[in-house]
């Protein structure tokens, strides 16, 4: 990558230079086609030329599968959605072509967006760019492969417990999740509904804040979508004096690996040399987030599930009768982590369970809620560690659902509470088990709607940081 | 603990085809995960109000008009079998 102007180039860069004329759009667009044809990480199940004429005013974008696009195949890292091509744009996707961002291609992604490791995609695992025995996280593993290795300026993603920042701390880049409802959810594919979210991926975060600029906004065809109010300005802190960065030193007692232990530390002393001020806080019912969110997203992914059929669009297995042509059809179309946790939200939904289960989880999440308004009244953001580890290898955690669960332990309460959360790079540290240095993230987390301070806060702390290390050979080898 | 029979009922329920060998590791691998939910059971929700919406957001209305929308054609042409104009499924009355 160094020495290519292109590809040194950061997003918003390109699209100034588009804008000024100092850059041909059709030839940018050309060089990232071929960036993005070339990767052999996996990280792409279908890229896209662009229509000829398009109009082109910033660098493309690689958008994970779970996004509609009309003209373009879309599965959802699903057997039961192999071949389908949605008559619609996503209003997400829509937005990136109104704006003139073309779309570089579909990224691959855990099955309906269900894992932690993007190894649930019917259509294999992504690799990680800095070591590719190991994970890149999930479930947008393909976004954050795709512009970490540079086969993508910059991408879109969906976040329901984590499945941005995850993959963005394991991939050593910028994952920005906003708050519920910032950005339409009308045509993508619905996990759980009351906790999907679309962000952004990109090398910095004003690329990132950029790019969500661009999709956020109130839509019609959303009713629970509401925009960011005043939208976003790009960052230009360059300290932290008056800000207030809360740490819940209790929470992160449990099995956090030395070497992101480290870097998080250190991450906490910058923020101090940068004028800002550290405060423990307490959120005593987050580590219960993780048990929270296994009965209300399995639960919501359950009902939103049972659309796929056999009867409108995707997979169709035949059989004599109706019911037996649905159960046949979602026994071969679904994989193994998506049956797991169909049986288990149906568990908890069903008569008998229906309050003990959901009714709790529901009442355990406005705890949840409540542990976050009590500490935003004391400090301005939170900070921890955005994975309790670095990338781990690949099948390291598939036979063990609930450690692969743990993955998102620091990420699940932010999108229980709705609240808008960023990950940093914070440098590299060592493997438990050794090995080459691998990327720890750096989670900061804002009140609802207070993007724009996160933003803010994230850039000064990026600067200072400096990391700007990148994957040898990237993604293609 | 969830058991064999109870899998094969939720699996009817969420109607789901499963092989026998997939019946008895969701029967492991579900009480597993049923374990570690427990906690929450434990936890006081005494006068507690489960979350509905972590948004506050009032009732989103519109004007009743028709806007854009899919031709038939359109949404039948990713169907895996239509006739006349409607989707084609096996009958349900064989189902005993």
């Amino acid at each position: 990558m160094a020495g290519e102007p292109l590809g040194g180039l950061s997003a918003c860069a390109t699209g100034e230079a588009i804008g000024s004329g100092e850059l041909d759009g059709a030839e940018c667009l050309a060089f990232w086609a071929e960036r993005a044809g070339d990767e052999t990480l996996n990280a792409y199940l279908c890229t896209d030329q662009g229509d000829a004429g398009q109009r082109i005013a910033g660098a493309p974008v690689a958008v994970k599968d779970i996004f509609c696009t009309e003209g373009l195949p879309t599965t959802a890292g699903s057997r039961i959605l192999e071949g389908y091509v949605p008559p619609f744009d996503a209003t997400a996707v829509n937005r990136l072509r109104a704006t003139g961002l073309p779309i570089l291609g579909k990224t691959n992604m855990d099955e309906f967006a269900m894992g932690s490791s993007n190894e649930n995609s019917a259509y294999g695992p992504v690799l990680n760019p800095w070591d590719r025995t190991r994970v890149p996280g999930g479930s947008s593993g393909g976004s954050a492969a795709a512009v970490a290795a540079g086969a993508a300026p910059w991408a879109l993603g969906t976040d329901t417990g984590g499945s941005i920042r995850q993959p963005a701390a394991l991939c050593g880049i910028v994952g920005l999740k906003p708050t519920y409802g910032a950005v339409s959810r009308f045509g993508m594919i619905a996990f759980a509904s009351s906790l999907d979210q679309c962000g952004t991926f990109g090398h910095s975060v004003a690329d990132a804040a950029e790019l969500l600029s661009v999709v956020e906004g109130l839509d019609p065809r959303d009713s629970t979508s509401t925009g960011i109010p005043g939208g976003l300005s790009r960052p230009t802190a360059s300290d932290l004096e008056g800000i207030t960065i809360g740490v819940p030193r209790d929470f992160l007692e449990v099995g956090v690996e030395q070497g992101v232990a480290d870097r998080f530390a250190e991450a906490l002393e910058t923020v101090e040399r940068l004028g800002g001020t550290i405060r423990n806080i307490e959120l005593p019912h987050a580590e219960l987030g993780i048990s929270a969110y296994y009965v209300i997203a399995p639960a919501e992914a359950s009902t939103n599930l049972s659309r796929y059929d056999g009867v409108r669009y995707g997979l169709r297995v035949p059989a004599d009768s109706l019911v037996e042509m649905y159960e046949r059809t979602r026994g071969e179309g679904f994989g193994p982590e998506v049956k797991r946790r169909i049986m288990l939200g149906t568990y908890a939904l069903s008569s008998g369970y229906y309050d003990q289960y959901y009714g709790t989880a529901q009442k355990v999440r406005t705890l949840i809620v409540r542990d976050f308004e009590a500490a935003f009244s004391e400090v301005d953001l939170i900070a921890t560690p955005t994975t309790p580890g670095v990338a781990f290898g690949l099948g390291a955690k598939t036979s063990d659902p609930w450690s692969m669960y743990l993955n998102d332990l620091f990420t699940v309460p932010m999108s229980l509470a709705g609240i808008p959360a960023i990950s940093i790079p914070a440098g590299l540290a060592e493997p438990p088990e050794g090995g080459p240095e691998l990327p720890v993230g750096l989670q900061l987390a804002a009140p609802a709607f207070a993007e724009q301070a996160l933003i803010e806060s994230a850039h000064a702390l990026e600067a200072a940081i400096g990391f700007d290390q990148r994957p040898e050979g990237g993604g293609n080898s | 603990m969830i058991d064999r029979d109870q899998v094969v009922h939720v699996a009817r329920l969420a109607r789901l085809e499963l092989g026998e060998d997939e019946v008895g590791a969701l029967a492991d691998e579900l009480s597993s995960i049923l374990d570690h939910v427990d906690r929450l059971l434990a936890v006081d929700t005494e006068g507690v109000e489960p979350t509905t919406h972590v948004v506050p957001l009032e009732n989103v209305l519109r004007d009743d008009v028709p806007g854009e929308e899919l031709t038939p054609e359109q949404a039948l042409a990713s169907a895996p079998s239509t006739e006349d104009g409607a989707f084609l499924v096996p009958s349900p009355k064989t189902e005993g």
